[in-house]
């Protein structure tokens, strides 16, 4: 691609409507079709899969008795398998309660922190990421689904705005990579279209589960960007960006990336 | 927090070999790396990890720093008699973890 057809497809990018994100449904790629056969076989297999042991931690501390008097995830929801199902497709979505969008991790731990009493914990910290693996898994294999409009919008325009936003000591914005140079090189990885639709995912570079956010917050460094902690509201609005251009691919947490 | 997925095919046949595949949650911190400030991470690896058969040792391996974290051991056995296996493994940390799965042999 020349680089005046690359700065063509960038506006183009940002010309089309709101309501027609930018790679179409039919050519939607999840990030695992970029992964080598090894990590392919690795999230394919449960048991393989690191991941499902967060799974298993999660489970656990679903029926997990929280503090005296509270119930738990279990006595309000009851079966996570059928309650949870669908449920990670549709966020981050907007919360009245809250009076904004927020991800699935900040929805389970209001639920854990009001409803429960219990101790409140960090974002990554591994019970926050194993109970949201959990949930998430339940829906497995469903097509993300996020609402933009309503009281979501100004969320979704801003993390839009982010994401196509040059950012950074190598001046890239997310598009320049993930919508203008998909497929190609970078070292040893083939640039993917950068969906989230397996996070929380376990990533051998951390070996350890972690969040969208998390990655995120990789990706920025690695265009020497500044990087907004983890819970900061502007990484939320990227998240819901991000499930609205990948709507349609199917929930894979907890995956397996390198 | 020391637990682990097992699998094991839910009957076999007595004479089989039965495939045992079982992943551990573990840090396994090899002891080289530094944290944020530039203090040595201790090292804490799983060392031993040992496989009874109704009460018979059939496996066992020593494991080190140059296992990822989060091992994954995939080993075959002989089924001999409906029983069970019983999985133990210990750390550098001194902590134990423990695992179990029944096996239902048919003659």
């Amino acid at each position: 691609m020349t680089p005046w057809a690359g700065a063509l497809a960038l506006a183009a990018a940002f010309a089309v409507s709101a309501q027609t994100p930018p790679i179409p449904a039919a050519s939607l790629r999840s990030g695992i079709t970029y992964a080598g056969a090894d990590v392919r076989a690795m999230q394919d297999d449960d048991l393989q899969n690191p991941g499902m042991l967060w799974s298993e931690r999660g489970k656990a501390l679903w029926s997990a008795a929280p503090a005296a008097g509270r119930p738990s995830c279990a006595q309000c929801h009851d079966d996570a398998a059928t309650t949870m199902r669908g449920v990670a497709a549709r966020y981050p979505a907007w919360d009245t309660g809250a009076s904004h969008v927020v991800d699935l991790s900040e929805r389970i731990e209001a639920c854990r922190t009001v409803k429960q009493g219990a101790a409140a914990l960090p974002r990554e910290a591994e019970d926050r990421n194993a109970l949201e693996v959990y949930v998430a898994s339940m829906s497995r294999d469903m097509p993300i689904a996020v609402v933009v409009d309503g009281p979501a919008r100004s969320s979704f325009e801003r993390g839009r705005a982010f994401y196509y936003q040059r950012r950074g000591q190598m001046n890239l914005a997310c598009a320049n990579c993930h919508e203008q140079n998909v497929g190609k090189r970078l070292f040893a990885e083939t640039i993917s279209q950068g969906h989230g639709n397996a996070f929380p995912a376990y990533r051998l570079e951390w070996q350890s589960v972690g969040s969208l956010q998390r990655r995120l917050r990789a990706c920025l460094n690695g265009v020497h960007a500044e990087a907004p902690s983890e819970g900061t509201p502007i990484l939320t609005d990227l998240e819901l960006f991000l499930a609205w251009r990948e709507q349609g691919l199917p929930i894979e947490t907890p995956g397996v990336r390198r | 927090m020391a637990f682990a997925r097992v699998l094991v095919p839910p009957s076999v046949k007595r004479g089989e070999a039965i495939e045992v595949r079982i992943s551990i949650r573990h840090p396994m911190e090899t002891g080289f790396r530094v944290d944020d400030v530039g203090r040595t991470i201790a090292r804490n690896t799983l060392k031993e990890f040992v496989c009874r058969y109704n009460g018979v040792e059939v496996f066992r391996a020593s494991l080190g720093s140059g296992i990822g974290a989060n091992p994954y051991l995939r080993f075959f056995i002989t089924a001999v008699d409906t029983g069970e296996l019983a999985f133990e493994w210990t750390d550098d940390a001194g902590e134990r973890g423990d695992a179990k799965a029944a096996i239902a042999v048919t003659a």
